[in-house]
C-alpha cells in the first residue's frame, strides 16, 4: 500500500520525461520522427512548434496520459490526510487507467516512430490550427476531461471500500471542481477560435467534437452539486457515485470515440480497426467494470439524511435531473447517426436545429429554478421565505424582459426570454451574496462580504457566469446581422447604422503564409470608429487557405469583417456581421471558471479535508 | 519565384469561401429564404457542416441549386424534397420525425419523465413527513409479524 505514493510520483516523472522528449523533438524540428515530419515545419513560429506536439492523435494521447499521471501524483502529494487504504485504492484505480492508455499508445499510437530517411522539411501543421486560441484549447480541455478521472478513481475506490460518507463527498469535490474549472476554459477557447477563425462567426455548431467536450461538463456540473448533498447531508450517495463513473465515462467516450472517427463516419473506424477495437475494449473494461461493481455495491450505500419536499436537497435533485437528462439528450443526438446507420441502415444527420430544439428548454428550466434553489435552506424550507430576497430580482428581470421586447424590431421571443433568465440568474446571485452579509450598517455588511468564504463567492460567481453566457447566446442568436455584398474601393455603404468603406486590398507576406489583406474603415454617425484588416491567407506548405476575420470588439457588439474573392467587375466580396453581446458568451465561461477557482481556494478544502468525523473502523488486511 | 507563389496562392484561394455575392439572388425575399435553407441542408462532402458555412465545391453547387429552385418558384419543402430525392435523408440537418427517428425525438422527453418520477419518488422517500405516514406493504407487514412473533 505504501508503494502507491512513490509509484504515482515516479510514473508522473517518467511520463513527463517522455513528453519533454517529444516537445524537444518538435522544438528542434527533428524530422527523423515521423510525427514531427507530418505535423511540423522549420518555418513555423515557436508557439505552434510546441502546440504541434498535441495537435495530432499520438501527441495528444501523450498529453492525455501526462495529465492523468499528473493528477495521480497530485492525489499522492495532496492526499496526505486521506485514510491510507482509500488513498492507495484511489491511486491504484488511477494507475490502472494509465496502464490501459500506455498499452493503447505503445501498440497503436506510438509518437516516437522513426523514419529511415528523414526528409529535409516537415509537412506543416494544419493552418486552421495555427492560432493561439486553439494552441491552448486541448491542454485545458484535457485537464478537464482527465481531471474527472480522479472523481472516477474516488468513486471506484469508495465502492471497493463499500463506504461513502460526508468525508468522501468532501474529498472528491475539489478534484471534480478542478476538472470543472478547466472544462469551460477549454470549451470557451475552442468556441472562441471557431468564432473568429471559421470566417462566419459561428461559436457553436453542435458537432460531435464539441458535444464530446460538452457532455462531461454537464455531468461534472451535476456531480459538483450532488457531491455537496453527500458532503452536507449524506444523501444521494449512490447517485453521486454513478455520476462520477459516468462523467469520466463520457470523457473517455468524448476523447476516443471522436478521435477514432467513428462518429463522423463508420468507415473511418474500419480504416484503423486496431485503434477502434482497443478503444472499445478500454471503454468496456473501465465503464463496464465500474458499473458492475456499482450494481453490486450501490444497494449498501444507505442514505442517512432526511429532508422535506421543499428544501435545498430537493432543488439539487431537480438540478441533477435537468443536467443529467440534458446530457442524455445531447448524447442521443450525437450517436443517433451512428445507431441509425448501423442498426436501421438509414443514414441521417442530426444538426443544430435538433439540438437547439431539445436542449434549450433544459437550460431555460435550469436557469428558472437556479436562484430560488441557491437560497433555499437545507432540510426544510418555506417557498415564501426563500423568495423574500428574490422578489425584487424577479420584478427587475421581468421589467428588463419587457423593455427588450418593446425595443427590438424582429419580435423574436428568444431575446426577451434570454434577458429575463439572465437578469434573474445574475440578480439572484447578487441578492444571495447580499443576504449572506446579514443585517446591520452597510459598512459592516461590506466588511462581511469581503470575508465570506471562497465557496460562497465561487457559487455566486459561477451562477452569475451562467447568466452572462445565457445573455450573450440569446442576444447573439436573436439580433445578429449579416451583410454580404460586392464592395468597390472607396465606396461606402450602410450596414444597420455602420458606414463600411473598403479602402485597399494588398498582398502581404507572413512568416509561413501569404496573405490578401483588405483595409476597411468603419464609421458611425460620420465618426470614424475603427480600421479593420481582414485577411485571407494561404499556407503554401499545407496548400490550404484560411480566412482571418478582423473584429472590432465591443462590450455590446462585435463588428466582424471578412474579405472574400475579387469579383469580375473589380470589386471585392465583403461580408459584414454585427454580433451583439458576442463577448459575453466567453466572458460568462471565464466567470464560471473563476467561480470554480474561488470555491477551490476555500480554506475548508485545505484545512478540514483530512479531518474525518469518525475514526476509520479497522483496517482490512492487505 | 515570389510571383509564382502568389499565383499559386490566388488559384487556391478562388476555390474557397462560403456564399459569394455572385451566387446571391437579386430578390431580397427569395435570398432570405435561400439562406434559411442553406442552414437546413448539410454539405455531404464535409463533416457535420451546413452548406451555409462550408467552403467546399459541393456546398457551392448546392447553394446555387437552392437558388435556382427558389427562383423557379419552388416552395421550401419542395427544395428540401429535391435534395432528399438525390442525396438521401442525410442532407437534412433536422432529422425527420418519421419511422425510427421518432425514437430520437421522444427519447429526451421520455427520459425527463422517468428522471423526474425517480427524483420525486426519492424526495418523497426522504421526506420525514410522508415517510413516517406511509403504510406498510403486505410483505413488510408479514415480516414485521414474523419478527414480533419470535
Amino acid at each position: 500500500m505504501a508503494v502507491a505514493q512513490p509509484a504515482a510520483t515516479a510514473q508522473f516523472v517518467l511520463v513527463a520525461a517522455s513528453f519533454a522528449a517529444l516537445t524537444y523533438a518538435f522544438v528542434t524540428s527533428d524530422f527523423s520522427l515521423r510525427l514531427v515530419t507530418l505535423n511540423s515545419h522549420t518555418l513555423k513560429p515557436m508557439l505552434y512548434k510546441v502546440s504541434g506536439v498535441w495537435g495530432n492523435h499520438e501527441g495528444s494521447l501523450l498529453l492525455w496520459v501526462l495529465i492523468l499521471a499528473g493528477f495521480g501524483a497530485s492525489a499522492a502529494w495532496f492526499g496526505q490526510g486521506l485514510p491510507p487504504t482509500l488513498r492507495a485504492r484511489v491511486l491504484a484505480v488511477q494507475a490502472s487507467v494509465s496502464v490501459a492508455f500506455y498499452v493503447f499508445i505503445l501498440f497503436t499510437s506510438n509518437p516516437f516512430l522513426r523514419l529511415e530517411t528523414p526528409p529535409m522539411n516537415g509537412q506543416d501543421l494544419n493552418p486552421l490550427l495555427q492560432d493561439p486560441g486553439l494552441a491552448f484549447h486541448p491542454p485545458f480541455l484535457y485537464l478537464g476531461y482527465v481531471g474527472l478521472s480522479m472523481a472516477f478513481s474516488f468513486a471506484v475506490a469508495a465502492l471497493i471500500e463499500g463506504r461513502v460518507d460526508a468525508a468522501w463527498g468532501r474529498w472528491v469535490r475539489p478534484w471534480t471542481l478542478a476538472a470543472w474549472v478547466f472544462l469551460p476554459i477549454g470549451i470557451a477557447l475552442g468556441s472562441w477560435w471557431a468564432y473568429f477563425e471559421l470566417g462566419w462567426g459561428g461559436f457553436w455548431v453542435w458537432d460531435p467534437g464539441e458535444n464530446a467536450s460538452f457532455m462531461p461538463w454537464l455531468l461534472a456540473a451535476a456531480l459538483l452539486h450532488s457531491a455537496i448533498v453527500v458532503e452536507k447531508r449524506e444523501a444521494l450517495k449512490s447517485w453521486t457515485i454513478l455520476l462520477a463513473i459516468l462523467a469520466f465515462g463520457f470523457s473517455l467516450i468524448g476523447t476516443f470515440i471522436v478521435r477514432s472517427g467513428v462518429l463522423t463516419s463508420v468507415h473511418a473506424f474500419a480504416n484503423d480497426p486496431d485503434r477502434g477495437v482497443l478503444i472499445l475494449l478500454i471503454l468496456a473494461i473501465f465503464l463496464g467494470g465500474a458499473l458492475t461493481l456499482y450494481a453490486f455495491r450501490a444497494g449498501s450505500l444507505e442514505a442517512r439524511g432526511v429532508f422535506g419536499m421543499v428544501s435545498r436537497e430537493s432543488v439539487l435533485v431537480v438540478n441533477n435531473v435537468l443536467l443529467a437528462v440534458s446530457c442524455f439528450v445531447v448524447f442521443i443526438g450525437t450517436i443517433w447517426p451512428l445507431v441509425s446507420e448501423l442498426v436501421f441502415d438509414r443514414t441521417v444527420s442530426v444538426g443544430p436545429p435538433f439540438f437547439d430544439a431539445v436542449f434549450k428548454p433544459f437550460m431555460g428550466a435550469l436557469a428558472a429554478v437556479l436562484p430560488l434553489g441557491a437560497v433555499m435552506p437545507w432540510k426544510r424550507g418555506k417557498l415564501q421565505k426563500a423568495m423574500q430576497p428574490l422578489w425584487g430580482v424577479l420584478a427587475l428581470s421581468m421589467a428588463v424582459g419587457a423593455l427588450v421586447w418593446s425595443l427590438q424590431t424582429g419580435k423574436s421571443i428568444l431575446a426577451p426570454l434570454g434577458f429575463i433568465l439572465a437578469v434573474w440568474v445574475i440578480g439572484g446571485a447578487v441578492a444571495e451574496l447580499i443576504t449572506r452579509t446579514g443585517r446591520g450598517s452597510w459598512d459592516n455588511r461590506l466588511q462581511r462580504l469581503t470575508r465570506l468564504p471562497g465557496a460562497d463567492w465561487g457559487k455566486a460567481l459561477a451562477h452569475a457566469g451562467l447568466g452572462v453566457t445565457t445573455l450573450g447566446i440569446s442576444a447573439l442568436i436573436a439580433w445578429k446581422v449579416e451583410d454580404i455584398r460586392v464592395a468597390q474601393i472607396d465606396q461606402g455603404y450602410d450596414v444597420s447604422g455602420y458606414e463600411v468603406t473598403l479602402r485597399d486590398v494588398s498582398q502581404v507576406e507572413g512568416p509561413n503564409y501569404l496573405s490578401t489583406m483588405a483595409t476597411i474603415d468603419i464609421a458611425q454617425d460620420g465618426q470614424h470608429i475603427a480600421t479593420l484588416q481582414p485577411e485571407k491567407r494561404i499556407y503554401p506548405v499545407a496548400g490550404m487557405p484560411t480566412t482571418e476575420a478582423a473584429i472590432d470588439n465591443g462590450v455590446f457588439r462585435d463588428l466582424y469583417l471578412v474579405i472574400g474573392d475579387q469579383q469580375e467587375n473589380g470589386g471585392w466580396a465583403v461580408r459584414t456581421y454585427i454580433k451583439p453581446f458576442a463577448n459575453w458568451i466567453w466572458a460568462g465561461c471565464m466567470i464560471m471558471a473563476l467561480g470554480g477557482f474561488a470555491s477551490l481556494m476555500d480554506r475548508r478544502h485545505r484545512v478540514a479535508a483530512g479531518a474525518r468525523k469518525t475514526a476509520p473502523q479497522g483496517v482490512p488486511a492487505e | 519565384m515570389r510571383t509564382l507563389v502568389f499565383l499559386i496562392a490566388v488559384t487556391f484561394a478562388t476555390a474557397a469561401w462560403a456564399l459569394d455575392p455572385s451566387e446571391m439572388l437579386p430578390d431580397a425575399g427569395q435570398e432570405q429564404r435561400a439562406r434559411a435553407l442553406d442552414h437546413e441542408l448539410r454539405c455531404v462532402q464535409c463533416q457535420s457542416e451546413t452548406i451555409a458555412s462550408s467552403n467546399a465545391d459541393w456546398a457551392r453547387d448546392a447553394r446555387r441549386a437552392v437558388r435556382e429552385q427558389i427562383a423557379s418558384g419552388k416552395t421550401d419543402q419542395e427544395v428540401k424534397a429535391f435534395f432528399v430525392a438525390r442525396y438521401g435523408e442525410i442532407v437534412l440537418m433536422t432529422p425527420s420525425t418519421g419511422g425510427v427517428n421518432l425514437i430520437l425525438w421522444i427519447a429526451g422527453p421520455l427520459m425527463l419523465l422517468v428522471a423526474l418520477g425517480t427524483g420525486a419518488a426519492y424526495i418523497r422517500r426522504r421526506d420525514p413527513a410522508t415517510a413516517a405516514d406511509a403504510p406498510l406493504t403486505d410483505r413488510d407487514e408479514a415480516r414485521l409479524r414474523e419478527i414480533l412473533d419470535e
